[in-house]
């Protein structure tokens, strides 16, 4: 079965073209080969076509892009990384702070969201109850109208949140205190301004995902175990913690990557609620290399960024794809 | 099976009954915090005027004036101080994206997996791992990748397009401005909007990111097709259109329907990918309705109208659920 290797690194997949173990060609007559080669080539180009784009233009020296098409790297400079890597933006923040914060955001939003969404994920799995359907419903909206729907209110609500520095030692944090009658506190932390308020807002929309992705892998586990366990005597918390928990680490893994790898490419929560340098992402800083300067885009530092900002996700996602494509799918498939 | 299920329901007592909400309570407790209680608060002030001057007090501002439903006839009148807006115009085209991106996608995914299915085909999995590729790689680095080759001096859509030209003779270079002309090629197919030429583009360029995840989805279910079905029908006389249409099709549907209501989904919310190849433009003549929501905040910092624009959103969304939901049964129980 081919799925049971598909999971191997496509390195060594693309190095062993003769492992496939499926005979070349021998109930194809050669001409309907040769003819379906052309088409799955051609489907190949289509694919790499803006892939060696922008890995050409990453090993280019130089920052302009260049006037004549250029899909195969002329040469292989690594200056456009390097200096990525020395200097990402025109603040002095340092790459590795960049690093640091998205993988702060995507760490911990991934890991709180499904903290918070196993449990509701087994009961809409497990459990018939009164109001179910309107709960499940409430839900899932979130799913359909993204974080950004909600980011007026949320950015409100956050912003909220500031702790003042008085003078004469005294810290106020709103909006339960505020500082004395006519004294002005200086602004030391806005919870919306900082990576802890971006963090529990992107949960918002990361949470129900969670639920749903988990929900519809729980649903494909045979209820016999348990059932088996319940005749035995355990109650549903044991079942729940010995028995289902176990069966579903790969797709708890899944969950909690998909979430990383979501939120590690976010960027309009981010834009939208940060506005110090030490807080940038590394998304944000690839929008920020392409936005406002449109005119002066270095255009092969911007191609090593693209390509730094990209790899984690691209690894991560191939290492786990069946799993990754299976859980999207059985979501839904049932029934 | 129905027997034990029985006998797993019938310690029913009033513990068991209150437990699945107890597994519920984590859920629920964080995204009443986040996302409900959000959701209430951006009801109220969208009935307000608030804006930047009002950030400092929230809701206790003492300018902020109650307007009634203002923002949402403003709104639905274009009587927002905002340039180009309909909305009517931005909903409709909002759906025409996500349908027609989604009728492109599954039928190529699904050709492309069945071609990939034949037997005896060469380097399957050598084109399998390259296929995937348009999956792993982040949207945001997808969009910024296809903003530039789009570019009208030095994308590498023009350069391609004059490399080709220049084989039948032509000297001019092209210079097609992909995203920033006005004037639509095909000026009948919306009525309530042009469909500039940025939209073709963006066509393009989701579609080289859609189609991959419906040949992923399409191949898992072509691979649990019983082969026997195919030799009884060649037996029996069937060509190969006919086998397509009569086996491969209706059994592909349970897989591809839930893959294509996702598709739709992500299509219609596509906010990151639209953010950075166009931002909507020229003239929001791509603009789907999360960009558009983001821009009020982000830019315009009308929160009144976003959060009125938000209940739109929250309105539309929920009717796209219910609907895709009964196509789905995705929040059905499993037991």
């Amino acid at each position: 079965m081919t799925t049971a290797t598909q999971n191997k690194n496509i390195i060594a997949r693309i190095l062993n073209i003769n492992t496939s173990g499926e005979k070349g060609g021998r109930d194809l007559p050669l001409w309907r080969q040769l003819l379906l080669q052309i088409l799955t080539i051609a489907i190949a180009l289509e694919v790499m076509f803006p892939i060696m784009y922008i890995i050409t233009l990453s090993f280019s020296s130089k920052t302009t892009r260049p006037s004549a098409l250029e899909l195969i790297p002329k040469e292989f400079s690594l200056v456009a990384y390097q200096q990525v890597m020395d200097r990402p933006t025109a603040n002095p923040v340092t790459f590795t702070q960049l690093l640091t914060n998205s993988f702060f955001l995507s760490f911990g939003v991934g890991l709180v969201a499904l903290l918070v969404a196993v449990s509701a994920a087994y009961a809409f799995s497990r459990f018939k109850f009164a109001l179910r359907q309107v709960l499940m419903v409430l839900l899932f909206i979130p799913l359909l109208m993204p974080a950004v729907g909600l980011s007026a209110p949320l950015y409100l609500l956050l912003n909220q949140f500031r702790l003042f520095d008085c003078g004469n030692g005294i810290t106020a944090l709103e909006p339960i205190f505020s500082c004395a009658e006519g004294v002005t506190g200086k602004l030391v932390f806005n919870l919306r301004d900082s990576l802890w308020g971006v963090g529990i807002a992107m949960v918002a929309s990361a949470l129900p995902f969670a639920v749903w992705n988990l929900k519809g892998y729980l649903d494909t586990i045979p209820l016999d175990l348990e059932e088996a366990a319940a005749i035995d005597g355990a109650d549903s918390n044991q079942i729940f913690f010995r028995i289902v928990l176990p069966l579903a680490v790969p797709q708890l893994a899944v969950t909690f990557f998909l979430g990383f790898i979501g939120h590690w490419q976010e960027f309009a929560l981010s834009w939208l609620f940060l506005t110090k340098p030490e807080n940038y992402t590394l998304a944000m800083t690839l929008y920020n290399m392409t936005g406002q300067y449109a005119n002066a885009i270095p255009w092969n530092r911007f191609a090593a960024m693209a390509i730094i900002v990209a790899l984690p996700v691209a690894i991560t996602y191939i290492a786990l794809q069946k799993y990754i494509t299976s859980g999207l799918t059985t979501g839904a498939v049932k029934g | 099976m129905a027997t034990a299920k029985m006998k797993f329901r019938r310690g029913m007592d009033f513990r068991r009954a209150i437990l699945p909400y107890l597994y519920l309570v984590p859920a629920f407790a964080v995204m009443s915090v986040i996302t409900f209680y959000p959701l209430i608060y951006q009801v109220i002030i969208s009935f307000t005027d608030f804006q930047t001057k009002d950030l400092r007090f929230g809701l206790a501002s003492p300018e902020l004036n109650f307007i009634g439903f203002k923002n949402y006839t403003d709104i639905l009148t274009g009587g927002l101080p905002v340039q180009n807006f309909n909305f009517t115009r931005v909903l409709v085209y909002n759906f025409w994206w996500a349908i027609t991106n989604v009728m492109v996608h599954v039928p190529a995914g699904v050709l492309i997996a069945v071609l990939l299915n034949t037997p005896g085909l060469w380097f399957k999995k050598v084109y399998r791992a390259i296929y995937i590729l348009p999956v792993v790689i982040p949207p945001l680095v997808v969009a910024v990748v296809w903003q530039n080759i789009f570019h009208e001096t030095n994308g590498a859509m023009n350069q391609f397009l004059t490399t080709v030209s220049q084989w039948f003779g032509a000297t001019d270079p092209v210079r097609i401005r992909w995203l920033t002309e006005y004037t639509p090629p095909i000026p009948w197919l919306l009525p309530t909007g042009p469909l500039t030429l940025a939209y073709y583009a963006m066509m393009i360029a989701n579609f080289w990111l859609g189609w991959p995840f419906m040949t992923v989805v399409a191949t898992g279910a072509l691979q649990s097709i019983p082969k026997d079905l195919y030799e009884a029908a060649s037996i029996d006389g069937a060509s190969g259109p006919q086998q397509f249409w009569n086996i491969t099709v209706p059994l592909l549907r349970p897989a591809m329907i839930p893959a294509a209501v996702y598709g739709f989904i992500t299509s219609f919310n596509l906010f990151a990918f639209v953010f950075f190849m166009t931002n909507g433009g020229p003239a929001r003549s791509t603009e789907i309705l999360v960009t558009f929501a983001y821009d009020l905040v982000r830019n315009l910092r009308l929160y009144g109208a976003a959060a009125a624009f938000s209940v739109f959103i929250f309105i539309v969304a929920l009717i796209v659920f219910l609907v895709t939901n009964k196509i789905t049964r995705a929040t059905e129980s499993y037991t």
